[in-house]
């Protein structure tokens, strides 16, 4: 048989997909309007990286925020996610309604220290107490961007504005009150510390409950200077990771060994498996108790302590207290919601 | 005969009074917290199942115990229902109030009272039977403790001798309410016939009052408008319900729930239904929208203060066009007011609730039958027209008892409003949010979950093109705008017409709305009877106004709108909504001391009003 060589041009390279088959682009937003450097644009970064990793569908998501520079970036991630960018402080409650209303939804939230802490204390502190299935992060600077840099409630005592004003209040951690509160998923990070917080980001997706992430996230026009205590220099010297944070998703191969004398191995509930490596300090992120007297005390220190705070796989979280049908309200046939003609019936009979 | 000692003063002039038979009022006067509550409604449906029309009405305090509560049943042949300014029969169970309870009863008037008040010493021309209480209930209660509630059930057993109330039918009501506490139920049987067996022995009948069989209430139900509500929303398909609790609609909710808990679970024991106490109003409001947004049905229920919590989110709800139902139930404001009483305060601030320029959809029921039927409506027209509709009850309605027909099943399926499908995604390609396609200024929506990649697209409270995208641009925003206005319009359309009566002759039109219909329907008989003064009727039933009101003041010289408010707030929309030459026709009855209207308020302000 002859034999014709052919010369067919070489394939162009296929791009990379991940295992639903999306490539990154698909987790992509719009083009970000915030300052360049800012550490909200770096957090949208690990997040798209971190639901492109997992092959999170981005159809199953809905990203929910409130008012401020960091409640602005969902709009920079993830554009095939619905989208709820509501008022300033109450985004907890609109996230609530839109997981009742349909529980098969994977809710991702972001917030800013002033939306969540300041004018939205409230709303935040009820989230965290019904443990609602939600990742939900909190992108803090320790002022308000979005209004030009006025201290917000996590700012530390002694910090100071730009232009000299010293902040005088004691700072609320936000870490310790979700801990205290009900959250079964609390950690800290940094916007720069980029390993770190893509493996928690993962870790969150595969949570089923409340993840409350307090992520510093320096404000390079309001808040990067000498004085505060939420800049990039002050986050590289003062940082203290508790632990190495790795994460192995449910669909990898899971005999990657570790140590378990030194890791702490955390089985998620979709499988995957969080491994927190001991660092410099022994922490059992299933202890609240230990986990609050170790940030209270590092705060008296000055230092910032990250990692998983807190993590607690077993406390059912409130779609499963509230014993709801597994199909989402939201599209519950008439037949479902509406009962027929003889329970009308009898409840009139029995008012007659 | 009377044969006891007790000396029974009658105003001499009434017993040869001729015979007032179901057409008059009794009011209960008591302290709160002292269980008066079953006896009076012993009384109430009683006189019920005897045919003869009533309402009831709960004059309470915002406490839980010790202070004064009035409660009062009016029986009217003729079916006025409203509040009836006169007292005929006064039940005077609170010392404290005695006297001046006593004081300001017209002349002619019957009380009942505990011996030694001594009421009948205050005045001549009312008729007295002094019940000695402690006596009798000495001798049907052993247990002390119990005393104070069994003798409340003592007046019941005077007043249907009194009144010639049947028993049979009495202890009917007895054994249902006390269904399933034999002991109650004996204890409590025992006192009305310790009380019957009283009057009957030692009280001579001098009063002209009294109750006679009727037929007028075949085939009625009693309910409060709450419940109504309640029920109209869980057939409206509710599936989220958000709310914080707050008098006098927390009963909507509470209702609500017992109603879900029994009608709405599927055969595994699985809830179709959330139901969330928020931390506030603010909360509440924020789940209803975030539900509604993501395709749940959802509501909430409140009364003023919490309206006024919500202003913001309702803002972002009529911006961002989402679907919600909020029922306010109203109550005297402003501030925390006076908690327990009625009004119809909260229109204007409904109408254009929250900062830039808003107008929402209100709901106007007048009746338990419009609370449950107007449920259902608010929750199609929400999802119709994507934005928050308020259903204004009010305390009357909403916590009293109301005689009505049963209620009617719903005669149209859910509608879900404009919603696409990933089929329709397919087929189209894609959408665009806040387009207006079809010429009705209502857009179409996709729900999160929707499984295409086109289907997402971003809410927000700040500027917006038609693609949902980020805008500041003048004209975007202007467009958006206006389309909203265009969708009021179509609005307009969509909401319950109101309800007219006319001859077509009258010179003059009433406008009411709400429970100040049930006033007006006994006042127009008053003008006419009394004062051969002529009038229709509309009674408006939502807003946006609709064709049929300016029709309406076109066609007539005078307008009197009636309402509950200090303010004229809905004369107030209606002269936005009128040609300057209409709003001239305008004139204003208002009724705003807490206590419900009473038609002979509303007769004698347009008596003078019209100098006559
Ligand atoms: C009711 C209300 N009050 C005030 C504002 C003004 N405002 C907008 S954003 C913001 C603070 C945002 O701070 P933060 O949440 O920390 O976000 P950041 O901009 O720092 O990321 C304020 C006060 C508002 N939008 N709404
Ligand atoms: S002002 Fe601060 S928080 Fe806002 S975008 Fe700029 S750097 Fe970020
Ligand atoms: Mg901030």
């Amino acid at each position: 048989m002859a034999t014709t060589p052919t010369s067919t041009p070489a394939p162009p390279p296929s791009p990379k997909t991940n295992r639903i088959g999306l490539q990154v682009l698909d987790y992509r937003g719009g083009k970000t309007t915030l300052c360049a450097g800012c550490g909200h644009n770096a957090i949208s970064e690990r997040i798209i990286d971190a639901f492109y990793d997992m092959g999170i569908q981005p159809e199953r998501v809905m990203k929910l925020s409130g008012i401020g520079c960091s409640s602005k970036s969902p709009a920079y991630f993830m554009s095939r996610s619905h989208s709820f960018n509501s008022v300033h402080g109450r985004m907890p409650s609109v996230a609530t309604g839109a997981t009742l209303a349909n529980r098969s939804m994977m809710g991702l939230s972001v917030s800013g220290d002033g939306d969540s802490v300041s004018i939205g204390a409230g709303q935040f502190v009820h989230l965290m107490r019904r443990n609602l299935p939600l990742i939900y992060i909190i992108e803090d600077n320790g002022v308000y961007g979005l209004t030009k840099g006025q201290f917000s409630a996590t700012a530390d005592v002694g910090s100071t504005l730009k232009t000299g004003v010293i902040n005088d209040l004691p700072p609320i951690d936000i870490c310790a009150l979700a801990i205290e509160l009900g959250a079964t998923f609390v950690g800290r990070s940094f916007s720069g510390d980029k390993r770190q917080l893509h493996n928690m980001i993962k870790a969150a997706i595969s949570h089923k409950g409340t993840v409350m992430l307090d992520v510093i996230s320096p404000c390079v026009t309001f808040n990067d200077h000498e004085g505060s205590t939420k800049s990039y220099k002050y986050m590289k010297d003062h940082e203290e990771a508790i632990h190495e944070v790795g994460f192995v998703p449910h669909f990898e191969n899971i005999d990657v060994d570790y140590d378990p004398g030194t890791t702490t191995d955390v089985r998620m509930h979709d499988g995957s498996h969080l491994r927190l490596r001991k660092l410099n300090t022994d922490w059992n992120p299933k202890n609240r108790i230990a986990a609050m007297t170790a940030l209270h005390e590092s705060n008296e220190r000055g230092e910032v302590l990250t990692g998983v705070l807190y993590i607690n796989t077993e406390k059912p979280n409130f779609v499963d207290l509230l014993n709801m049908t597994e199909e989402p309200l939201a599209t519950l046939p008439e037949k479902t919601v509406r009962p027929p003609k003889e329970v009308l019936d009898k409840v009139m009979a029995s008012l007659m | 005969m009377a044969t006891s000692d007790v000396a029974v003063q009658s105003a001499g002039s009434r017993s040869d009074q001729k015979k007032v038979v179901n057409d008059f009022s009794i009011q209960v006067a008591t302290v709160n917290g002292s269980g008066s509550q079953s006896a009076n409604n012993v009384l109430l449906r009683s006189i019920f199942r005897m045919g003869i029309p009533v309402s009831g009405k709960n004059l309470f305090p915002s406490n839980i115990a010790g202070l004064p509560t009035w409660y009062t049943i009016r029986a009217s042949k003729h079916g006025y229902v409203a509040r009836k300014k006169e007292i005929d029969f006064l039940i005077a169970m609170n010392p404290e109030t005695a006297k001046e309870d006593v004081t300001s009863l017209s002349p002619g008037a019957a009380v009942v009272y505990d011996e030694p008040l001594n009421l009948q010493s205050l005045r001549s021309d009312l008729t007295f039977y002094p019940v000695p209480y402690d006596k009798i209930v000495a001798t049907v209660c052993p247990d002390a403790k119990l005393r104070k509630l069994v003798k409340n059930m003592i007046y019941v057993g005077v007043v249907a001798q009194l009144l010639n109330i049947d028993m049979a039918r009495v202890e009917k009501e007895v054994e249902k309410q006390f269904a399933k506490k034999e002991r109650a139920k004996q204890l409590n049987l025992a006192a009305i016939h310790a009380g019957y067996d009283y009057a009957k022995a030692s009280l001579t009948k001098a009063d002209p009052f009294s109750v006679e069989e009727s037929n007028q209430t075949t085939g009625k139900i009693i309910i409060d408008g709450n419940a109504a509500a309640a029920l109209g929303a869980m057939f409206a398909g509710v599936t989220v319900v958000t709310w914080y609790p707050i008098t006098p609609s927390s009963s909507v909710v509470e209702q609500l729930i017992e109603y879900l808990k029994r009608y709405r679970v599927t055969p595994d024991g699985k809830a179709t239904f959330a139901v969330v106490q928020a931390e506030d109003e603010l909360a509440a409001i924020g789940m209803v929208l975030g539900a509604g947004w993501a395709g749940a049905r959802s509501m909430t229920a409140t009364s003023g203060p919490g309206i006024s919590l919500m202003a913001e989110f309702i803002g972002l709800g009529y911006y961002a066009e989402l679907p919600g139902v909020i029922f306010d139930i109203q109550r005297v404001g402003p501030s925390t007011g006076l908690p327990t009483r009625t009004s119809q305060g909260d229109i204007l601030f409904c109408a254009t609730l929250s900062h830039g320029d808003t107008k929402h959809v209100l709901l106007l029921p007048s009746s338990v039958s419009e609370c449950f039927s107007m449920a259902i409506e608010a929750f199609d027209l929400a999802e119709k027209l994507q934005t928050p509709v308020f259903v204004l009850s009010d305390l009357d309605l909403g916590m009293n008892n109301w005689m009505s027909d049963p209620f009617a099943y719903p005669d149209k399926p859910i509608d879900r409003g404009k919603v696409l499908s990933k089929q329709d995604l397919e087929r189209l390609g894609g959408f665009a949010r806040y387009k207006d396609v079809d010429g009705d200024a209502i857009p179409y929506r996709t729900l999160p979950g929707t499984d295409h990649p086109a289907a997402a697209y971003f809410t927000r409270g700040t500027g917006h093109n038609e693609k949902a995208q980020y805008s500041e641009r003048g004209d975007d925003y202007q467009n958006n705008m206006e389309r909203l206005d265009r969708k009021f319009e179509t609005a307009r359309t969509l909401v319950p017409k109101p309800e007219i009566v006319a001859n077509g002759t009258s010179k003059i039109g009433v406008i009411a709305y709400g429970t100040t219909d049930f006033a007006m329907k006994e006042s127009r008989d008053q003008l006419t009877n009394e004062f051969d003064l002529k009038t229709d009727y509309l009674r408006l039933r939502a807003y946006p106004f609709t064709r049929e009101v300016h029709e309406f003041v076109a066609q007539h010289e005078r307008i009197y709108v009636v309402e509950q408010n200090r303010d004229g707030q809905m004369l107030s929309l209606l002269k936005l909504d009128l040609a300057a030459d209409q709003v001239t026709k305008l004139r204003s009855v208002r009724h705003y001391n807490g206590l419900p209207i009473d038609a002979r308020s509303v007769t004698d302000d347009i008596v003078s009003q019209e100098g006559k």
